[in-house]
This record gives structure tokens, sequence and C-alpha cells, in this order.
């Protein structure tokens, strides 16, 4: 073990000697080892965002939407834009699928109308959420001061509303708003605050199906109310021309029971609501009746979408296992790459040295000896490499910061076209990959170096001693 | 008379190509612990085959070597490395010294693979340096040393592991006359305090320091005899 702790050492110091040669034949072992510290940490951080928007939707949630149809499919069209999911399909869904929490009670149907809230000369464009009190629990709101909508609210259709944390603070900045009216000038409506929320963490937005939600500038009413006062049909006006559209539901959460029924339920869901299967998800089975099969065009309904936050959770894994593969060949090839440079230098150090090691035979040096000689100056070049590599890859998050710090300053529009989990990501560095590179780092030193060590062992001592 | 080495006939041969060169045709001779002994011949005589052997770096084909009572020809590559650690200490013409180390670390490589390197042994080291007048260079490299010097380590080295005898080869051939004779100097006290000697070379002047001169001619003893000029120089003065 001196020995070996002494070879080491001896190791180290005739690296120094050719400190360039040193350094560059380490850049390989650098690069590989910094990589994988670098795909681990970028692995775990999309990781990170996809469990914070699963989190942010709920994992046993499934989300029906309706999506509005594109602009140039309605261009011609004349009076409202009908889409999205009916009254009548959220009664079916809650009547009839069997695995809702409480028994039906879990489907929660929402209604979403963009309106400018006043209150005292103070406006703010808003998003005004018709739901009903269970909402509340689903999306984990809570409540700062007052209660939330109750049933009593929902039932009588009264003008009352919960304003989010910022809303609140905007509309309010020196009253207290618990009892105070807003005003609606859309609808020349009031609406009494019976209470305000606790902020809430904006969630990340999920592919193209469902938007990022920032919670702020909601202001929540009873679903029946705005039923009544707002309507299914709103009609905005664009310059010189007005558009309509008439939307029932904007938005039913189906709360499955357990998780495991999930998916199960999903692939239910979007059969009754004739959507066709998502082609990401996993391979829903397609139970029908011989000889009935349904046109395309059934199972193709365009204005309405089914998320589920578990297949989003699989989706996030096959994103982060593509990248890990796609980062696991960088490191495999400049490990490759380093360990050949590595080999390549000991050779030549190798040759260059015959004289010595025929000395150190004479004076009573086992093969053995030797290996272990040329094995350690090996690995402590790869382990130099290594050392320095998980220096740099610790380096890793900040250094994702500011690149992206300094491309959305430079190539802003570059920046926004890129997927959202660019912007969100947060490389979180995994503590088992400091080991990981050094063990990768020390493994290469070895295999590159047991070639180059043997070749000097087997040297005739005779032979050696006499090179020049 | 308890020997250091003893030869019982040695015989290497080589096979180059499809033709056998016997370089060593039944080489037989004893050292006595405490002799001095130089060992002489023409280019082709088998000098370098038998310093091969002597110094366990080369098997023989055929024959006996005794090294403490252990046969050295019929080891493995493993225990002659074991052999050249502990009982053999190594001067070579061109110093061999390893450029890197400095003074004490040369002298402390044999002990190195023998695992007994600890602070007793190193201080040894340092003793064994002084001992060859090279106490204030303790921390020098090779480069920054005369040649003398450089031997002078060498030999410190070649004493660190309390060797059955010292085999020079060519020991003064790089060096000039009187560091030449500086080294002989050092190799005689170094007799006279008991150390058996081994000493290759061509020079005459230089075996003439030996007590005991072995001629190899083609493979085979030509002439093993006293030194009479040292051996008469000895016995005119008792007390040295």
């Amino acid at each position: 073990m001196l020995v070996f702790l002494h070879t080491f050492q001896l190791g180290l110091r005739s690296l120094w000697l050719h400190p360039m040669r040193s350094l560059l034949t380490v850049l390989g072992i650098f690069i590989g080892v910094a990589s994988v510290i670098w795909l681990l940490a970028i692995g775990e951080g999309i990781s990170v965002v996809a469990q914070r928007q699963i989190e942010g939707l709920g994992a046993e949630n499934i989300i029906v939407r309706s999506v509005q149809p594109p602009a140039d499919v309605t261009a011609g069209m004349n009076g409202p834009v009908l889409y999205g999911v009916t009254r009548a399909e959220f009664e079916m869904l809650k009547q009839t699928v069997p695995t809702l929490k409480n028994n039906g009670g879990g489907a929660l149907p929402i209604r979403e109308v963009r309106r400018t809230i006043s209150y005292d000369g103070r406006s703010v464009d808003g998003r005004v959420v018709g739901c009903t009190p269970q909402y509340q629990q689903a999306l984990k709101l809570e409540v700062a001061t007052g209660t939330f909508l109750t049933e009593i609210h929902n039932r009588n259709h009264e003008n009352v509303c919960v304003l989010a944390e910022q809303l609140a603070r905007k509309l309010f900045p020196y009253e207290d708003p618990l009892g105070r009216s807003v005003y609606l000038g859309e609808n020349k409506d009031f609406y009494r605050v019976i209470g305000v929320l606790k902020y809430r963490n904006a969630t990340a937005a999920v592919g193209g199906s469902l938007a990022a939600q920032d919670f702020s500038s909601d202001m929540y009413v009873p679903i029946e109310t705005v039923r009544q006062q707002i309507t299914d049909t709103v009609v905005t006006r664009r310059g010189s021309s007005f558009s309509a559209e008439t939307v029932e539901l904007n938005q039913v959460t189906l709360q499955v029971n357990s998780i495991d029924n999930v998916r199960r339920t999903a692939a239910l869901v979007r059969k009754m609501l004739r959507v066709a299967p998502d082609d990401k998800g996993p391979a829903v089975q397609e139970v029908g009746f011989k000889g009935q099969e349904r046109s395309e065009s059934e199972l193709n309904r365009q204005d309405v979408s089914v998320v589920v936050p578990e297949e989003l959770l699989e989706q996030a894994r096959v994103t982060k296992f593509m990248f890990m593969i796609f980062m696991g060949l960088i490191a495999a090839i400049s490990l490759l790459v380093g360990g050949i440079g590595i080999m390549n230098i000991m050779l030549a150090t190798v040759t260059e040295r015959t004289r010595e090691i025929g000395i150190r035979r004479a004076l009573g040096a086992t093969q053995q000896h030797i290996v272990l000689q040329f094995l350690a100056e090996t690995i402590s070049l790869s382990v130099v490499g290594g050392t320095t590599g998980i220096l740099g890859g610790l380096l890793c998050p900040l250094v994702i910061d500011q690149a992206r710090a300094l491309a959305i300053r430079f190539a802003p529009e570059l920046m926004s076209q890129l997927p959202p989990v660019v912007h969100e990501l947060e490389a979180t560095i995994v503590p088992l990959s400091i080991p990981l590179a050094f063990c990768i780092s020390v493994l290469v030193g070895v295999v590159f170096g047991i070639y180059p060590a043997m070749r000097a062992a087997r040297m005739d001592p005779i032979e050696a001693l006499r090179h020049e | 008379m308890k020997l250091a080495a003893q030869l019982v006939g040695i015989r290497k041969d080589y096979v180059l190509k499809s033709e056998t060169v016997r370089a060593l045709r039944g080489v037989a001779f004893d050292v006595p612990e405490g002799d001095y002994v130089a060992i002489m011949g023409p280019s082709g005589s088998g000098k370098s085959t038998l310093l091969n052997v002597l110094g366990c770096l080369d098997k023989p084909t055929a024959g006996n070597y005794f090294l403490g009572g252990d046969d050295v020809a019929r080891m493995n590559d493993d225990q002659l490395s074991w052999i050249r650690a502990t009982r053999i200490g190594f001067i070579f013409q061109s110093y061999n010294l390893i450029q890197q180390y400095t003074v004490v670390e040369n002298i402390e490589v044999p002990l190195l693979y023998q695992g007994r390197l600890n602070s007793q042994a190193k201080q040894r080291c340092r003793e064994l340096a002084q001992l060859v007048g090279l106490g204030e260079r303790l921390t020098h490299r090779p480069n920054q040393l005369s040649g003398g010097q450089q031997q002078r380590v060498a030999i410190a080295r070649s004493l660190v592991n309390d060797p059955f005898f010292i085999l020079a080869d060519e020991a003064t051939g790089n060096l000039d006359s009187a560091t030449s004779e500086e080294i002989m100097q050092m190799f005689e006290r170094l007799n006279n305090e008991g150390r058996t000697i081994i000493l290759v070379t061509h020079e005459d002047d230089v075996a003439a320091h030996a007590k005991r001169v072995i001629r190899l001619r083609d493979g085979l003893v030509q002439w093993d005899h006293p030194n009479e000029t040292r051996v008469l120089a000895a016995a005119a003065a008792p007390a040295a």
C-alpha cells in the first residue's frame, strides 16, 4: 500500500515534468467527465421540470380542455364559433365514468373568460374563472382571508368572487378587499369579494395542449353565475370586426379515485368524447365491435383535447432518456478519445523511459512493480483530468443560467421558439455523479494504461539497460 | 571460507536465426567473501553475458549459480528480481541514475522494491550519501552532478541493500583518469572494509587494483590468478 502511494506521488511528479503534454492529454478526460456530470445534472433538471408540471396539474387528474379552432378554419363562418366541451358531455362524464373520486363528485367544470376587472378607477386585465367549490381543493388553492366559493353561492347564482393574491393587491393597494365589489366593464356588473387567496406558483405549460397557468390574475366566480351573467357566447372586438364564440365549458378536470386507474379512465374518456388517442402516450387497446369500425373523422375530434399528467410524466421520461443517450454518447466518445490520447502518450513515455525501466528492473523491480508504476502514472493523468472535469461539471448550473441569459439577450427570437423546458430547466447536480465521475476517470486510466504498462513490464531488462 | 557466489559449469547459448551462438561454454569459479575480482577479456569473449548472468539479469542455459545457498539459475523472473533487490549491488558504466530523482531518492530505489523504505532506511541512505562524499548534495538531481559524483551516487546505491557482492561494469569507463583513480580508491576502501567486489573491465590499470584477475576467452575461463602486484604489495605492508 505504501509502495502504491509512493508510486502515485512519483507518477504525479513525472507528469509535472511535461506540464503542457499532460494538459493536452488530460483534455479529453476532462470533457468526458464533465459531460457525465452535466448529463446527469440536466437530466435531473428535466425530471424536476416534469415533476413540477405534474404536481401543478395533479397526477390523479385528467384534464379535458376545449381547444379553439385555428383561425383559417373559422374564417368564412358566420355567427359565433361553436366549440369545446358541452355541459351535456360533462354530465355524461360525471354520471358514467365509474372511476371518479366521490362517485362523480370528482368532475369539475370550469369556464374561463378574459375580462377587465376594475375597482375605484384601477383596472386589471384578468381572467374570470367560473368554477365549483371543489376547484379549491383540486388545485390546492389556499385562502388567505375570507372564504372560498361555496355550494350556496353557486346554487343562488350570486355575484361573489375570490381574488388571486396579486390581483387583489393591484386592485386594492390600500384597502381591505373583503366585502367590496369589483366591476366587470364588459358585463356592467359588480361582484362582491368574499375571499383572497395565498400566492400560488405558476404551473408550466404542457406541450401544445395546455398553456402555462399563472394564477396571478384569476378571479374565481361561481360557475352558475358565469353562465347566467356572462353567458356562453362571448363577443370580442378586433379592430372593426367582431368575432364571437360559444363555449359551454373551457375545461373539465376529472379527479380519478386511484392513480392506477388514470390511464384506463383516460382511454375511456377519450372514447366517450371521440378524441383520438394520444400518440405520445402509451398505446391504449381499442375495444371496438367487429364490423362496426368507427370512421376516421369520428375519432378525430379537434376541439377537445385530453391531457393526462401521468402520461406527461412518461413523455418527460422519454425526453430525459433521449437527452441522456445523446449526452452519454458525447461523454463516451470524449472518454474514448481521451483514453486513446492517454494511451498514446503513455506508449511514447514508455519508449522514452526504456532506460529507466531497465535500471529499475536491474535494481530489483519485478514486472508487477513496473506495471504498477506506469499504471499509477496513467491513473494520475486521468484522475487529474477527472478532478478538473468534476470541477467543470459542478459549474453546470451556473454556465447554463449564464448561457441562457446571454442567449435571451442576443437572440430573443430564437429563444422564444425553443420549448419551455429550455427556459425552465434548472440543472441540478446529482450528488452521486461526483463519485461516479471519479470512478470513471480511474477506470479510463486503468483500461487505457494497462497496455502501455504491460509493454513496459515485458521489456527485457538487458535490452532496456542498453537502450540509448 | 564463506562464498559470496559460486559458478558451476555455466553455459549460455543464444539462438540467432538458425545459428546457435555459444556465448559461455562452461564457466566455473568461486568468489569468496571479501574478494576483489576483475573479469577481463576481449570483446566476444562472453564477458557481457557473464556479467548478465552474475547480475541475475539473465539465466544460464545450463549450470548452477549459487548465491547464498540458492541456485539462482533455476529461479523465475520475480525471484530473480528479489535476488537483484537484496543480494546484488549494481554499478554501471553510464551511472544509470534515474534522472527525475534526487541523490537520496536514487539511493533509496533498491529499498523501494524490497518494501523496506521506512524512516530508518531513509536515514541510512543519507549516511551512505555522506560516506561517498555527497552529504551536501542530497537534493541535487543527476544532471546537476559531475560524472564522478554521479558514479559515487551509484556506489552509494549499490551499498544500500547490503549486497553479497558489488557488480561493477566498466565503472570508470566514462570518467577521466583522475576521477577514475578516485573511484578505484573508493572500491579499494570498500574492499578493505570487507565488501566483495566483482569488476568487469577491459582496462589493465583498472584490473590492477583487484586482488584477483579472471580472463575470459571464447566463453571459457582462460586465466584465473591472484593479482601478484597487489598481493605482493599487501604482503609487504601487512598493516594495510
